[in-house]
């Protein structure tokens, strides 16, 4: 469970960055080089799948996967501190029913 | 008058910027599914994975060469769509992956499609459907 939350809880922080480091996107070999916000947000996305694969390999990833669609509420904080996009009741309302609609598929094949 | 009009121009550019990444990032859950079909096929070919020969059957097993290829080209454009698209709006959408894996799981491997299966699926689209929709 911790493995789980802990790659979950990563790869929002990997989003974000991935959003940092796009909106300095340019492109040349540089700038990409250079770009270490891009750097450090592929970097947690690959370690929050290594997470999973071992959270997947101990049995644990079926019975979580509502701990890894947390991640989406993880990443609309993120956006919401790092990036001032507003929290708004259509948003939480359509990654409520997401998270509702991964329950239901994670119960369908556990 | 023209504050006005530059006001409702950046609007209707602000959407139009908004509506390319939700289109870019509606293609990477395409290739982030194929990929994660690709992948599971390949991690069955093997046979007592560590993480050595996990990591070399990345290189050797052309399922798991080709699944994390994809993987690669959909972080790539969800990359291009977090450049123009608000994060809070564009990330939820990734969720329509399990969407398309459901699908593929089902037309090629043929998994069950029971009713939580089906309730799953119109949830997430609906709710894909009701945070593109956020306004600014």
């Amino acid at each position: 469970m911790v493995l789980v939350f802990t790659g979950a809880f990563i790869g929002s922080i990997g989003a974000a960055f991935l959003k940092a480091g796009a909106g300095r996107l340019q492109m040349s070999v540089a700038a990409l080089a250079s770009n270490w916000r891009l750097g450090v947000g592929i970097l947690a996305y690959c370690v929050s799948s290594v997470f999973f694969v071992y959270g997947n390999a101990r049995g644990e990833l079926s019975v979580l996967y509502p701990i890894v669609a947390l991640g989406y509420i993880w990443t609309l904080v993120w956006s919401r501190i790092f990036f001032r996009e507003p929290f708004t009741r259509v948003k939480f309302f359509g990654v409520g029913l997401i998270l509702v609609g991964v329950f239901f598929l994670n119960a369908a094949s556990g | 008058m023209s504050a006005a009009t530059a006001t409702t121009t950046a609007i209707i550019d602000q959407t139009d910027k908004q509506r390319r990444a939700l289109l870019l990032v509606f293609c990477c859950t395409l290739f982030g599914a194929a990929a994660q079909v690709l992948i599971k096929t390949g991690a069955t070919h093997l046979a007592h994975p560590s993480l050595l020969t996990a990591a070399l059957g990345m290189v050797t097993n052309k399922f798991l060469f080709c699944g994390y290829s994809l993987y690669g080209i959909s972080t790539i454009l969800l990359v291009i769509a977090l450049k123009d698209g608000e994060l809070s709006i564009t990330y939820p959408v990734i969720a329509l992956t399990y969407v398309w894996v459901a699908m593929l799981s089902y037309f090629l491997m043929h998994e069950s499609m029971g009713l939580y299966k089906i309730i799953g699926i119109s949830l997430i689209v609906t709710g894909v459907a009701i945070v593109g929709k956020a306004k600014r």
